[in-house]
Order: C-alpha cells, then sequence, then structure tokens
C-alpha cells in the first residue's frame, strides 16, 4: 500500500458507522518496547538506527495483521502527509520532527500502527472508535506476542519492559480514550473534573491543536503510572474512572435540559445555522461548532446517522486534511475559506433541527 | 510568611501548590507561578504531574563522580538533562539513582504485568544449548567419550523441538 492510498481509503476513525457511543469517541493502548542489547533511538547513532530500524519494520511488517498495509521510513514523508497521520491520530508529533531513521507501520484498515524509532524502538498502537478496552486490549496484547517471537525485547524481570523513558517503565502501556464532554465544559464542571481525575494519577489533555487546547469539548484521559501494576488492573482502574466520567457527563446533560433548555437549544440552533451558511471558519471554530452538533444528535434533535457525519468532520477539518483535500497548500485564512466551503456542503444536506424530542 | 516555600523548578518563592495521590500515596510539588504558567498546571484541560516529578527528583544536584553506562557510555549527567536512559543496561548501571525516583513516578517498582514468554523460552533454550555445547567440548578435550555422545543427543533433541516449535508457527 502507498501513502496515498492510505490517506485516500476508509479508516476506523474516519469511516465507523458504528460509532454509537455517546461520550467516548475512541479507545486507544499503546505499547512501548525496546530492542534488547541497543540503544534507544534517542542515543543511538545514526547508522545504528537505520540498521534497528530495518530490522524492526521488517519483522512488523510481516505480521498477519499487518498484510496489504503500509511501511514506510518516516523521512520519505512530506510534511502535509505527516500532518494528516497525525490528525488522524497514527503518528505522534514527536515523530514527525524525527530527523533519519524513524519508520511507520500502520494496517489496511488503520486501526493498529507501529512507530519505529520514536521515544523507543516501538511504539504499538491499537486504535477502535468507540468504548472498547477488551477488544483493543485483546488486539495490542496478540500483536505484541506475535511481534514476541521475531524481537528479543529488552526485559527485566524486575522492572519489566525497558523504556527509554522511566515513566514507561513495565508494562509500557498507555491507555486513553477520547471523550466528548460538551455539557461538562457548558456547565463549567471541566475543571474539577480534571483536578479529580489528575489525583486518581491519571492525565487529562485536551485533544485538538497544539498543546492542550482543548477545542470541540474533546479530551483524552489515560493511565499515568505503568509499573506495580498489570495492564489488566490498569485498564480496570482506568475504565472505572471513564465511566464515572461518562455519567458525570449525561447527568450534566440532564441537568442542562432540566435548568434552562433554550439556552442550550439556542447555542444548537446557532451553531447549525453558522454550518450552514458560515463562509470563514477556523478549525477551533468548526470544532466547537461541531461539538454542539454532536451534542444535538446525542439528545435526539438531529437524526443518529449524522454522528458518524461528525466524527469525520472533526477529524477533516483539521488543517492538514483541510489541505489535502484542496490538493495544494494553504495559508490559515485560506483554509478558513475551504473549510468553510466544505461545511456548508456538508451541512446543506442536513435536515433541520427538531427540539420537541430533547424539549421535555 | 516566615519561611515561604521555594519553587521545587527555580528556588523563587512557590504559590502554587500541587498534591496528586497516586495509590494512597501522596506526591506535593511546589512551584512559583511563572513555572506553575509554564508546565501547563494552570491549564484546565489538564498535564503531567510525572513528568514534572521526574524532573524535579533530578534536582538539587547529587555530589560525587559522574557515572557510565559501560554498554552505551550514557552518562548520569545526560540522564539529568533528558530525563532519559541510553540503554537497556543503563537500568542497571544507574540503578541507584533509580530506585528512589519510582517510588513516587510509579505504583509499584517492581513489574507484576505480562511476561514475553516465546522470547525468555527462546533465550533459555539458546543458553541450554551454549551450555551443552561447552560441555560437549569439554568432554572430548577430556577424552570422555560416553558423556560426549550423551551431551550431542541431548543438543540434537533441544535442537529438534525448537525446529519443530519453529516449523509448526509458520504453518498456521
Amino acid at each position: 500500500m502507498k501513502i496515498n492510498e492510505l490517506i485516500e481509503s476508509h479508516s476506523e476513525l474516519t469511516d465507523t458507522a458504528a460509532s454509537k457511543s455517546a461520550v467516548v469517541l475512541m479507545t486507544r493502548i499503546r505499547l512501548a518496547r525496546n530492542l534488547a542489547a541497543q540503544p534507544f533511538p534517542g542515543w543511538a547513532k545514526d547508522a545504528q538506527k537505520r540498521e534497528i530500524r530495518d530490522q524492526c519494520m521488517q519483522a512488523v511488517a510481516a505480521l498477519p495483521q499487518m498484510k496489504r498495509g503500509l511501511a514506510i521510513p518516516v523521512e520519505t514523508l512530506d510534511e502535509l502527509q505527516k500532518q494528516i497521520l497525525v490528525e488522524r491520530h497514527l503518528i505522534s508529533r514527536e515523530l514527525c520532527h524525527a530527523k533519519s531513521g524513524s519508520g511507520i507501520v500502520i494496517s489496511k484498515d488503520q486501526s493498529c500502527v507501529v512507530m519505529v524509532n520514536e521515544e523507543d524502538h516501538l511504539r504499538i498502537q491499537v486504535l477502535r472508535a468507540g468504548f472498547q478496552f477488551k477488544k483493543v486490549w485483546a488486539t495490542i496484547n496478540q500483536l505484541d506476542t506475535d511481534l514476541e517471537e521475531h524481537i528479543d525485547y529488552a526485559f527485566s524481570p524486575k522492572l519489566g519492559y525497558l523504556s527509554a523513558c522511566p515513566t514507561n517503565l513495565g508494562t509500557g502501556i498507555r491507555a486513553s480514550a477520547m471523550m466528548h464532554l460538551p455539557a461538562l465544559v457548558i456547565s463549567s464542571q471541566m475543571e474539577k473534573v480534571v483536578r479529580a481525575v489528575n489525583q486518581l494519577g491519571m492525565a487529562v489533555r485536551g485533544l485538538f491543536g497544539e498543546g492542550s487546547d482543548a477545542s470541540g469539548s474533546i479530551f483524552q484521559i489515560s493511565n499515568q503510572t505503568t509499573l506495580g501494576e498489570s495492564e489488566e488492573g490498569i485498564i480496570k482502574h482506568l475504565h472505572g474512572v471513564l465511566t464515572t466520567i461518562v455519567d458525570q457527563e449525561l447527568n450534566a446533560r440532564e441537568k442542562l435540559l432540566e435548568t434552562d433548555p433554550n439556552k442550550l437549544f439556542d447555542k444548537i440552533g446557532r451553531a447549525f445555522g453558522i454550518l450552514q451558511n458560515g463562509y470563514l471558519l477556523n478549525s477551533g471554530e468548526a470544532m466547537n461548532l461541531l461539538s454542539l452538533i454532536r451534542l444535538g444528535i446525542d439528545l435526539g434533535i438531529f437524526p443518529d446517522a449524522q454522528r458518524a457525519v461528525v466524527d469525520r468532520l472533526f477529524i477533516e477539518c483539521q488543517p492538514g486534511h483541510v489541505q489535502h483535500a484542496a490538493k495544494g497548500a494553504f495559508e490559515p485564512s485560506q483554509r478558513d475559506v475551504l473549510r468553510g466551503e466544505r461545511l456548508r456542503a456538508e451541512f446543506a444536506k442536513v435536515v433541520a433541527p427538531d427540539f420537541s424530542h430533547a424539549a421535555k | 510568611m516566615a519561611n515561604p516555600l521555594k519553587c521545587d523548578l527555580c528556588a523563587k518563592p512557590a504559590t502554587v501548590h500541587l498534591t496528586q495521590i497516586v495509590n494512597s500515596k501522596i506526591h506535593k510539588v511546589d512551584l512559583c507561578e511563572a513555572c506553575a504558567q509554564a508546565k501547563g498546571v494552570t491549564d484546565p484541560s489538564g498535564f503531567s504531574l510525572a513528568d514534572l516529578l521526574l524532573k524535579a527528583s533530578l534536582n538539587p544536584e547529587p555530589a560525587g563522580v559522574d557515572t557510565q553506562c559501560e554498554s552505551c557510555g550514557f552518562t548520569q549527567q545526560d540522564f539529568k538533562k533528558t530525563g532519559r536512559f541510553g540503554c537497556p543496561a543503563c537500568y542497571n548501571h544507574f540503578g541507584a539513582l533509580l530506585e528512589p525516583m519510582l517510588d513516587s513516578m510509579h505504583k509499584g517498582s517492581t513489574h507484576t504485568g505480562k511476561v514475553p514468554q516465546r522470547a525468555l523460552a527462546r533465550k533459555s533454550l539458546y543458553e541450554r544449548l551454549t551450555q551443552l555445547e561447552t560441555e560437549l567440548d569439554q568432554a572430548i578435550k577430556a577424552e570422555r567419550y560416553e558423556d560426549a555422545a550423551r551431551f550431542r543427543d541431548e543438543i540434537s533433541q533441544v535442537r529438534s523441538t525448537s525446529d519443530r516449535k519453529a516449523g509448526a508457527k509458520h504453518e498456521d
């Protein structure tokens, strides 16, 4: 498979019709693994790095899970292609900045990705739309076990899988969920949630945009500790916290509908109006408007089938995807025009909001 | 205040005090306003306390000579600068430096999760073969031919089981 084919083809996140989950958009697990007796990527010489990359990419690409997928050195990708892969949550920004000797292997359905020579020799990652920790863990556990057949991992019975950074030591696992929490944001409860989650030893980040900008009320919540607890234990613990957050969000929605439904309907209705008629939309604003539409779908104001469209637009409104669709490099101001155009076209097809089901 | 707390990162008076509980262990960080801002502590969308704790626990500078990893040449100074190690063997060389950090960073200091069974089995098989080959050599040199024959049989047996395993794997 070539990179352009991959970008054009259907992916787990942009084309999952089964995205019925109201709050959890995506489940993701990654494992950090390293080769025994080889320097970590940050310390290896260029020649060593390339050697390690060739060995890892060959072993990974040969796995049945990666059949007919994409295996490519990072330096052969242009900036826009890399940006698109980042926007699809397939690779990290750090990997984009890697100068040489790094690689990517992506499965055909874009649900399994292995980054080679990022911070660790291997960063194995599996993602699925919806709230699916069991399935994602089963998949990645198998992938890891199959890979172990061909690669000697750096492992210590006491410290577990050895990673470049001691914060990943042990299981090397980072389990995370991408959550849509508009009602907690609207009712200003998010700060409280972030503090509580942090105190439980988990991390919360805004997902889109640079740094921790939380446009679209989308947050990523993940475990922080990796040593001293089994993978299943870590996942179970995180799952429990996430379930509580889902309940909190649903309660907050109920509360908004009870106390001031008109204010909420006004927000959703206006978002629809702007998406149908706006001409200049930057990605932050687009995300926030789409977030309100998604909330509207969850409340029965728009048809259920729209959810998959909105989830796809969350990704396709990002700068890389906008430029790719318009086939060229564009300045931010030009992108706002293109984004507006795209969203007008999409929302011209959407039926007008019906608030009667949501109103009590 | 008579004795104000100092920022963990720069030593200015600390005004932001953060507490995180991991597995009923309390971790505290004190920061000045500028460092808190820089680390994203005041950002409602969150930040990673683990990274902060890692960097903070590397200060102040412990006195003494710089130790170096024999396998890859990585130094303690390099670790303090980057917060990363140079190679898997660094975990042995810098064990003493690491041990106290693990407690504040993780839930425990001993791995209880997945073990790479296949890789370990392969390693032990390889070690067994090397051992048998050495013993075979010694037996031949000492002209203990009966022992040598036994070792030779054992080697071929170990080899054939590992081949069978590998062969079976390739078929499916």
